[in-house]
C-alpha cells in the first residue's frame, strides 16, 4: 500500500522538478553553463548569446498560443457548421479535405507562405494555423457526430432550441475530444514554430538553427530540450484538463 | 385530453405508423403495448412532434400540436426517453431542473421543485443532487429521468419504457409512485411498455399496437375479455388471462356475506392475491378487513375461480 | 422549372468568379528573382485562347452551381482543371520573349484558385461517388500519367518551376532518390524494430507505459534539434568504431536524419500494434487457445491477422509524417527535396521552393491514398474485425 502511495507521487514530483529547472534555466542560463560546456570545442560560447532564452520561449509559445486559439476558433465553428442540417452536405467531402491537407508537410506549407506574406512570424502562423486545424477540426467532427443519440433526444424531448442543444449538450459533450485535438495541436505546433526560424520567425528554432550553423552542439540541446519541456509539460496539462472532464462524464479515458 | 386523428409515419416506403386514431381522455393513463419495431416511440414521439407525421393531426386539449414551435410545444410536455438519456455532463439537480431553466423559473422556485421531486422519489437532495449520473445505479438513473420529465409540472407526460431496467421490486415501487403523482396532479400520461401485467396494472386504457396499426384500444377488462383477434390474444397471453382479469379487481368487490378463520386480508389488495393466499395456505376463504380493520366478509376461493372466468 | 443551387457550387463559383476576373493568371518577371508583374488570362493567353478558357471555366461553373448530375459534375472538372493545365503551359510560351532565357512566367493567384476550386469539385464528386480502394488507386495512376505526359511532352517547359528544373536535373533525381530512400528505409527500419517491440508491450504490461511515454517523449523534442543532435554521437560511432565510416555513417549527412527519422517513426507502429492487438477480441484468442494454438500460432494466425488493419493505420502516419520530415534532412546536409525549399528560401526564389515542395506534397499525397485504400481492403475483407 505504502509503496504505491510513494510511487504515485513519483509522476507529479518530476513534473513539479521539470517545471522549477525549466524555469531555471530560461531565465539563469549562466547556472548551467559547467554542464554545457563539454559540448562545445575551441571555446565556443555554451549557452546561446545572440538574445535571451527567456524572450525567445516567450516569443514561442506566444506564436503557438495566437495559432492554437485562431485554429481552435475555426475547426470547432467548421466542425459545428457540417454538423447542421443546413451544412450537413459539406461533411464528406470536409472529411475528405482533413484527410488530404494532413498530407502537405510542415515545411511545405512554411514555405509556401512565404511568397504570399513574406519572411517572419506571419509565415509561421499560417503555418502553425493551418496545421493544427486538421486534428481539431477530426476531433471535433468525431465528437459532434458520435453524442449518444438518446441524450440528444433527451435535450429535443426537453424542448430546447438547437441553439440550446449546442451549447449546454452537444459541446460540453464532445469537450473531451476537442481537447485531445488541442493538445495534438498543440504539441505539433511547438515543434513546427522552430522549422519557422528557418523563415525568420522568433522562435526556440533559432538557437537550434545558430547551433547547426556554427556547429556548436549546445545551443542544439539547449534549443530542442525547451522546446521538449515545453511540449511534455503542455501535454501533461492538457491531458489532465482532458482527464478531469471526461471523469466527471463517466466517461473511460485511454 | 390528447386526440390522435389519423396519424401516419412512413419512412420512404415503409409505414411505420399506420392510419392510428385514439382520444385519451384528461387525468388518465393510456398505455401503448405491442411487439418491438410496431411503431410505439414513433407513435409517442409524434406527440411532442420529435417526429413530424406524414399524415394527420394531433390535438392537446382542442389546439392543434403544430400551432406552437417545436421546442415551446416539448418545454409543456415531460418526456421520459427510452433507457433514460440523462446528460452525463450535468449534476443530477441540474438534470432535473433541465426544463425549468428554459423557461426560465426563478432559481429559489426551481430549487424547491428540485428538492421535492428527489424527495418524491426518496433520492436525498443533499447527497445525490450534486453526483453525476454515472455515479448512480441503473434504478435510480431511471428515477431521475421520470423526475426531469416532471419537474416543469406538464399536464402531458410521455414515457418509453420508463421502467424496463428496474428490477421487480423497485419497478413496483415505481409503478406505485407514478400513479400516486398522477393521481395528485392530474397529469395526462401515455406510457409505452413490453410488459403486460404492468399495462393491465397502471393502464385506464390499452392501445394494442401491431406493424404499426392501432388493432386495438380499450379499458384493461375489455381488452382480456374480447381480444380484437388473435395478435392481442397472444400478447395478452392467454394461458395468464384469468390472473390477469383478478388483478384487476379488488377484495373489496368479490367480498361474501360470513366469516373466516385466520389472518384478515385488506379489502383494498388485489383478487389475485387473495386467490395467492387462499391457495397457497390450502384454505376454502379468507376473512376481509376494511381500511379501518373492520370485518368486512369473506372471499372464497369458489367465489374468485367464477370471478376469473370470461365474462361473455 | 424551379432552378436549385448546390450549396459547395456556390462556394465554387464565387472562388471561380473572383480567380478568373479579378485575379491575375501568370506573373511575368524579366529574371528569377525582381518582383513580377500579373497577367489577366486574356492577357496571358494568344486571341483565340483566353476567351476560350474563360468560356470553358465558366461552364464547368455553372455545372458546379446548379444541382447537376454526378457525371456531369465529374466531366466539368475534369475538363476544367485539363483545360487550365494544358492552357497555362500555352501562356508560358506565349509570354516569354523570343529568345529570352531569364524571363520568368510562373502561374499565379487567379490559377491556384482556380485549380483549388476545380479540385474541390472534382473531390467532391469523388467522395461522394464512394469510389472502391482500387478505383481510387486507379484514379490516381490516370491523374500521375496525365501530369507526367504533360511534363514529358515538354509543354510546360517554358513555365519557371520547369526551367529551375533544366538547371538543376541532375540533382533533382539524385535529391529524390535520397528523399524517398530516407523516408521508406527509416520506415522500414522502425517497423522491423516497432513489430517486435509493440508484441512484446502487448504482452509484457510492465514495460507497456514506459515504453510508450519514452517514445512520447521523443515525438516532442523538434526534428531540427534531434537531427543536430544526432550529428555528434554518429560522428563520434565514424570515427571511433572500425567500419562504420565505410558503411556511410558520418557525422553529417544521412546517418543522423535516417536516425532521426527512423525514432520519429517508433511512436505510431508500436502504439498501433498495442491497440491493435489489444483490440482482438477476446472469444476469438480464447477459441484459438480452446483449440490448442500455441502462442506462436495464435500470434501469426489469430492475432496478427486481425490487428493488421491498425497496425497499417500507424504505417500509413509514419510514411506521410517522414516524408514531410525528410524536407529537414537537408538543413544537416541530409539531402532529398529540402535542399531546393531551403536554397529558395535562402535565395528568396519561390521557383525553387516549388521544385521541392511539390514533388514532396505529391509524394505524400500519393502515399496516403495508396495506403488508405489498402487499409480499407484489408478491413473490409475482415469487417468483424473492424472496432463497432
Ligand atoms: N428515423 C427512422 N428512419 C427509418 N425507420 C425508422 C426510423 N425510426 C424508426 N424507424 C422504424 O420504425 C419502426 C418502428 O420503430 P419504433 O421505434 O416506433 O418501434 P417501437 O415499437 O418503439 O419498438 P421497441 O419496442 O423496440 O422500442 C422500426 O421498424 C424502426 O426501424
Ligand atoms: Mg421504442
Amino acid at each position: 500500500m505504502k509503496e504505491a502511495g510513494v510511487k504515485a507521487w513519483v509522476p507529479s514530483l518530476l513534473r513539479l522538478a521539470l517545471v522549477v529547472l525549466l524555469i531555471a534555466f530560461v531565465s539563469n542560463p549562466g547556472w548551467f553553463e559547467p554542464l554545457l560546456k563539454p559540448l562545445t570545442e575551441s571555446n565556443a560560447p555554451a549557452i546561446y548569446n545572440q538574445g535571451s532564452l527567456l524572450t525567445l520561449t516567450l516569443l514561442h509559445l506566444r506564436t503557438v498560443l495566437i495559432a492554437t486559439v485562431a485554429a481552435t476558433t475555426v475547426a470547432v465553428a467548421l466542425a459545428i457548421l457540417v454538423t447542421r442540417p443546413a451544412g450537413v452536405e459539406f461533411l464528406p467531402l470536409s472529411r475528405s479535405l482533413v484527410n488530404i491537407g494532413q498530407t502537405f508537410p510542415p515545411v511545405a506549407v512554411l514555405a509556401l507562405a512565404v511568397p504570399a506574406v513574406g519572411f517572419g512570424e506571419k509565415p509561421t502562423l499560417i503555418a502553425l494555423f493551418l496545421y493544427g486545424l486538421l486534428p481539431i477540426f477530426e476531433n471535433a467532427l468525431t465528437g459532434l457526430t458520435t453524442l449518444p443519440a438518446n441524450v440528444v433526444e433527451a435535450a429535443r424531448g426537453a424542448g430546447m432550441t438547437g441553439w440550446q442543444r449546442l451549447v449546454k449538450v452537444e459541446l460540453p459533450l464532445s469537450a473531451p475530444i476537442i481537447l485531445g485535438g488541442i493538445r495534438l495541436s498543440v504539441v505539433i505546433s511547438l515543434a513546427t514554430a522552430t522549422i519557422g526560424s528557418t523563415v525568420a520567425a522568433r522562435t526556440l528554432g533559432e538557437v537550434i538553427i545558430a547551433g547547426l550553423l556554427s556547429n556548436n552542439l549546445a545551443f542544439v540541446l539547449q534549443g530542442g530540450l525547451i522546446v521538449a519541456a515545453l511540449a511534455v509539460l503542455i501535454y501533461d496539462g492538457l491531458s489532465a484538463i482532458e482527464r478531469y472532464t471526461a471523469r466527471r462524464m463517466g466517461q473511460e479515458t485511454a | 385530453m390528447i386526440e390522435i386523428e389519423g396519424i401516419t409515419k412512413r419512412y420512404d416506403a415503409t409505414t411505420v405508423v399506420d392510419d392510428v386514431s385514439m382520444v385519451i381522455e384528461p387525468r388518465t393513463i393510456a398505455v401503448i403495448v405491442g411487439t418491438s419495431g410496431s411503431g410505439k416511440t414513433t407513435l409517442l414521439r409524434m406527440i411532442n412532434r420529435l417526429v413530424e407525421p406524414t399524415a394527420g393531426v394531433i390535438r392537446l386539449d382542442g389546439a392543434d400540436n403544430r400551432s406552437l414551435p417545436g421546442y415551446e410545444l416539448r418545454r409543456s410536455i415531460g418526456y421520459a426517453i427510452q433507457g433514460h438519456g440523462l446528460f452525463p455532463h450535468r449534476t443530477v439537480a441540474q438534470n432535473i431542473a433541465t426544463v425549468p431553466v428554459l423557461l426560465g423559473w426563478d432559481a429559489a422556485r426551481i430549487k424547491r421543485r428540485v428538492d421535492e421531486l428527489m424527495t418524491l422519489y426518496q433520492l436525498d437532495p443533499q447527497a445525490f443532487g450534486p453526483r453525476y449520473p454515472h455515479e448512480l445505479s441503473g434504478g435510480q438513473q431511471q428515477r431521475v429521468g421520470v423526475a426531469r420529465a416532471l419537474a416543469a409540472e406538464p399536464n402531458v407526460l410521455l414515457m418509453d419504457e420508463p421502467f424496463g431496467a428496474l428490477d421487480p421490486i423497485i419497478r413496483n415501487k415505481a409503478q406505485e409512485d407514478l400513479l400516486a403523482i398522477q393521481k395528485r396532479f392530474g397529469t395526462t400520461i401515455i406510457l409505452v411498455t413490453h410488459d403486460m401485467e404492468e399495462a393491465v396494472h397502471m393502464g385506464d386504457k390499452i392501445a394494442v399496437m401491431d406493424a404499426g396499426k392501432l388493432v386495438q384500444y380499450a379499458k384493461p377488462a375489455e381488452i382480456l375479455a374480447k381480444p380484437a383477434s388473435a395478435f392481442v390474444e397472444t400478447l395478452v397471453g392467454a394461458s395468464e388471462k384469468p390472473f390477469r382479469l383478478l388483478s384487476l379487481g379488488r377484495v373489496r368487490d368479490a367480498v361474501e356475506t360470513g366469516t373466516a378463520e385466520g389472518e384478515a386480508i385488506p379489502g383494498d389488495a388485489s383478487q389475485r392475491d387473495a386467490l395467492a393466499e387462499l391457495l397457497w395456505s390450502g384454505r376454502p376463504a379468507l376473512p376481509v378487513k376494511g381500511a379501518d380493520g373492520k370485518p368486512l366478509g369473506r372471499v372464497t376461493v369458489d367465489g374468485l375461480v367464477k370471478r376469473a372466468a370470461s365474462p361473455a | 422549372m424551379t432552378i436549385r443551387f448546390d450549396k459547395l457550387g456556390v462556394v465554387i463559383a464565387a472562388i471561380v468568379a473572383y480567380a478568373a476576373f479579378a485575379a491575375p493568371f501568370a506573373t511575368f518577371r524579366a529574371n528569377r528573382i525582381v518582383p513580377g508583374e500579373a497577367r489577366s488570362i486574356l492577357e496571358a493567353l494568344p486571341a483565340m485562347l483566353g476567351p476560350l478558357l474563360l468560356a470553358v471555366i465558366v461552364v464547368a461553373a455553372v455545372v458546379a452551381l446548379l444541382k447537376t448530375p454526378l457525371i456531369l459534375r465529374l466531366a466539368a472538372s475534369v475538363v476544367a482543371l485539363a483545360a487550365l493545365a494544358l492552357l497555362i503551359g500555352v501562356a508560358g510560351s506565349f509570354l516569354t520573349p523570343e529568345g529570352n532565357s531569364f524571363a520568368r512566367i510562373s502561374p499565379a493567384s487567379g490559377f491556384w484558385l482556380l485549380i483549388f476550386a476545380f479540385t474541390l469539385l472534382l473531390a467532391d464528386v469523388l467522395t461522394r461517388l464512394n469510389l472502391s480502394p482500387w478505383a481510387r488507386i486507379g484514379v490516381l495512376v490516370v491523374a500521375a500519367a496525365a501530369i507526367g505526359m504533360l511534363l514529358v511532352s515538354g509543354s510546360w517547359n517554358s513555365l519557371s518551376i520547369l526551367k529551375e528544373y533544366a538547371n538543376r536535373a541532375d540533382s533533382f533525381w539524385a535529391e529524390g532518390s535520397k528523399h524517398v530512400t530516407l523516408a521508406l528505409g527509416s520506415l522500414a527500419a522502425a517497423v522491423i524494430a516497432g513489430l517486435p517491440l509493440g508484441i512484446l508491450c502487448h504482452r509484457v504490461e510492465k514495460l507497456r507505459a514506459g515504453v510508450l511515454n519514452v517514445l512520447n517523449i521523443i515525438q516532442t523534442i523538434p526534428s531540427i534539434a534531434l537531427f543536430g543532435l544526432l550529428i555528434a554521437p554518429l560522428g563520434w560511432v565514424a570515427t571511433h568504431v572500425p567500419g562504420a565510416a565505410s558503411l556511410g555513417i558520418r557525422g553529417i549527412g544521412t546517418a543522423p536524419a535516417f536516425v532521426a527519422l527512423f525514432l520519429y517513426s517508433l511512436l505510431p507502429v508500436v502504439a498501433n500494434t498495442v491497440v491493435g492487438l489489444a483490440g482482438v477480441p477476446r472469444a476469438a484468442n480464447d477459441a484459438a487457445r480452446g483449440m490448442g494454438m500455441t502462442d506462436r500460432q495464435r500470434l501469426f494466425g489469430v492475432e496478427f491477422p486481425l490487428a493488421f488493419p491498425v497496425i497499417l493505420t500507424g504505417i500509413r502516419i509514419v510514411l506521410v509524417q517522414n516524408i514531410g520530415l525528410a524536407t529537414i534532412a537537408a538543413l544537416i546536409g541530409g539531402g532529398g527535396f529540402g535542399v531546393f525549399v531551403f536554397q529558395g528560401v535562402g535565395q528568396t526564389a519561390m521557383d525553387l521552393v516549388l521544385l521541392g515542395a511539390v514533388p514532396t506534397v505529391a509524394l505524400a499525397f500519393a502515399a496516403a491514398i495508396i495506403l488508405d485504400a489498402v487499409i480499407e481492403m484489408t478491413s473490409t475483407r475482415r469487417p468483424e474485425a473492424q472496432p463497432a
